[in-house]
């Protein structure tokens, strides 16, 4: 059993990844890569108010999914999102579990407001304005596959063009210890179940092979340093501009084979 | 949508462990809330805890998950059967095609609550004993299910604030369809912390009374926690009497505010429409009404405008977390298996602690049980961030 769909947008932000073509010309080699933390720019769709509240987990993502849908020009008002992160802020639950421990127990309204898993998701809801549903996920370092899943059964069974973001921040002290995330990354896509001008086809099935490693050793570390890398393998194929197909890591028994064939 | 078979179900929540128990409680009108004595919590509210989850144990190859939400998850399995029940549907269709959809507020963080006062001193490390990704992470409860039962179908935690455990029957409803899995484990699980009863408590959202909702005095939530599960399958072709089918789901979003409802519930009656479309239903087709009826003054005014807009003045309608308390990313499994008992017993449950309904709500909600014909019920449940899903259950035929 396979899901399909046509890729019509894509968003990438990471650790020296500024934006999808800047991405793409490092990953099929046409730039070099350049290590820096990752920049998250200010979400200016946010009102002001709205935008002084917002977190590293927020202005993440709605960078990512602003590039994804900016670059496929459709409608956001109608179009469903899937939201998949392997945490929520580890900032503000840093924050919060501090202020536990102490006597006073004073917790922020807002803080705790902007620590559900699905802030993002409300966000982006709040800048565009749209009342579609978003389905927000976590399936720990298997959330890019678990989100894409989630998105292709919605174009394949209910015919939407969806939005997906996949995304992961870094974890501060003490928690870095036991979730050593070290910065921000992650992608969005696109997905429509209609072929567009110059959309690529993206096929998914489920398989016990092997997953696929990137070839060059910075990716690679990058890959299993970030859970949303773990995406790098397919981002690498888009890069190409070929057909063709990855394994990529999901569960421990399980695994996601992705077959992409670009349109011309 | 095709309709799925609800094949079992079960439920534990301060009301009871288990189905029978959860029924004994509604027809009793009995309500598990308490004043709140959790851990080392000083707060003037109540809380529906379950009682003996700190003495349930996890199976020994598990033990990484260990946490109180993982050990009420552990509770909740053994409740009906249901453990036995779900390990048939591997039988049945092989543990490849039967998914985990859980959904969770807050999974496991008390771990993480108590791993920072435990911190070192001279380094302000955590302990050493302390595991981040099988506790804390919203993945944990969906990832222990799935150890737990030996699933190796997709899985996933759904985290969609007071949404979740209602949002993960429409991702499996379309994994369903999409022909990837034959079953699935849906529901939701959380469990009592204490980030949530000092977070809800500075939004001032906390009540210091056991809730009210649609009461005209009404004045906040009481927190609860619960585990709730339903294994989901194709609609067979013969069904017993007795067989309860989930028929629609609708989701949408409010795209106004983080922690406050649309005033005029606005997402809220999308998410119904939505539901009824998705059921091929009209309003008048559903008898009764498992209000989301959270009992805050901004939350239950809303809902009560959004549900009357769609379902007029007289679609009986109550809350049940008067009983149970709002059990946040568990309330929407809670919920559906309330509605699935309200189905299978003909009982329409009556809000607990509302003295006097609000005159200037709508809805027509009842506060004395009722029982007779309910064929059809509507679940809502909204969250933070503005997210709102509606399930619609109902008896075969």
């Amino acid at each position: 059993m396979s899901l399909s769909a046509y890729i019509g947008g894509l968003g990438v932000l990471g650790p020296g990844l500024h934006n999808w073509p800047q991405t793409a010309a490092v990953l099929s080699g046409r730039q070099l890569y350049v290590p820096a933390p990752t920049v998250l720019p200010v979400p200016a769709m946010l009102p002001p108010a709205e935008r002084r509240r917002t977190g590293r987990v927020v202005k993440l993502a709605l960078a990512l999914a602003r590039e994804a849908t900016a670059n496929a020009g459709a409608d956001l008002l109608q179009m469903p999102s899937v939201f998949s992160s392997s945490g929520s802020d580890g900032h503000i639950c840093h924050e919060i579990c501090q202020a536990l421990a102490t006597p006073a127990r004073e917790v922020s309204p807002t803080r705790f407001s902007n620590s559900v898993h699905n802030v993002a998701a409300g966000y982006w809801s709040i800048a565009t304005g749209s009342l579609a549903a978003a389905n927000v996920l976590c399936a720990f370092d298997a959330s890019f596959v678990a989100g894409l899943l989630e998105a292709l059964t919605q174009v394949t069974v209910d015919g939407e063009t969806v939005l997906l973001v996949a995304y992961d921040t870094e974890y501060p002290p003490p928690l870095y210890a036991k979730r050593p995330v070290p910065d921000a990354l992650g992608v969005a896509m696109v997905l429509t179940p209609e072929r567009t001008p110059n959309a690529t086809r993206i096929e998914l099935t489920l398989t016990d092979e092997p997953h696929d490693k990137m070839a060059d050793a910075q990716m690679e570390a990058l890959r299993l340093a970030i859970p949303a890398a773990r995406s790098l393998p397919l981002l690498h194929l888009l890069a190409i501009g070929a057909p063709g197909r990855v394994i990529l890591e999901y569960l421990d028994v399980s695994r996601a084979a992705v077959r992409i064939e670009p349109c011309v | 949508m095709k309709p799925l078979l609800l094949r079992e179900y079960t439920a534990t929540s301060c009301i009871g462990r288990g189905a029978a128990a959860t029924l004994a409680a509604l027809l009793e009108q009995r309500s598990g809330l308490k004043r709140c004595d959790f851990d080392t919590v000083r707060i003037d509210t109540h809380i529906g805890e379950v009682p003996g989850v700190d003495a349930q144990r996890l199976p020994k190859d598990l033990q990484i998950f260990d946490c109180r939400n993982n050990r009420l998850a552990e509770l909740a399995l053994q409740q009906d059967g249901f453990f036995d029940a779900v390990q048939a549907a591997a039988a049945r269709w092989g543990r490849r095609r039967v998914g985990v959809f859980i959904g969770t507020s807050t999974s496991g963080i008390m771990q993480t609550e108590l791993a920072y006062r435990a911190r070192d001193a001279a380094t302000g490390a955590l302990p050493a004993s302390f595991e981040y990704g099988t506790t804390h992470n919203s993945f944990s409860v969906a990832d222990y299910l799935r150890q737990r039962c030996r699933f190796e179908g997709p899985a996933v935690a759904a985290s969609s604030a007071c949404a979740s455990s209602a949002k993960v029957f429409g991702s499996a409803r379309r994994m369903i369809e999409a022909g990837l899995i034959d079953a699935a484990l849906v529901g939701g699980t959380d469990s009592l912390c204490l980030t949530t009863l000092y977070g809800f408590h500075s939004l001032q959202l906390t009540s210091p009374a056991p809730c009210r909702p649609f009461d005209a005095a009404r004045d906040g939530i009481s927190i609860g926690e619960a585990a709730a599960f339903a294994l989901l399958e194709r609609v067979p072709e013969s069904l017993d009497g007795n067989a309860v089918l989930f028929h629609g789901v609708g989701e949408s979003s409010d795209a106004h505010h983080m922690s406050a409802p649309h005033p005029e519930g606005l997402g809220a009656k999308r998410a119904m429409q939505a539901a009824l479309d998705a059921a091929s239903m009209q309003p008048g087709d559903i008898d009764y009404i498992n209000l989301h009826g959270t009992a805050t003054p901004s939350n239950d005014r809303s809902e009560s405008q959004a549900v009357t807009s769609i379902f007029g003045p007289t679609v009986p309608c109550s809350s049940t977390k008067g009983a149970t308390g709002h059990t946040l990313g568990a309330a929407g499994a809670l919920e559906a298996v309330i509605s699935a008992l309200a189905i299978r017993h003909q009982l329409m449950p009556g809000g607990v602690h509302t003295k006097r309904v609000d005159p200037t709500l709508t809805a027509h909600y009842i506060r004395e049980n009722r029982r007779g014909a309910v064929r059809r019920v509507l679940s809502n449940s909204f969250g933070f961030g503005g997210t709102n899903c509606s399930l619609i259950l109902g008896c075969a035929g």
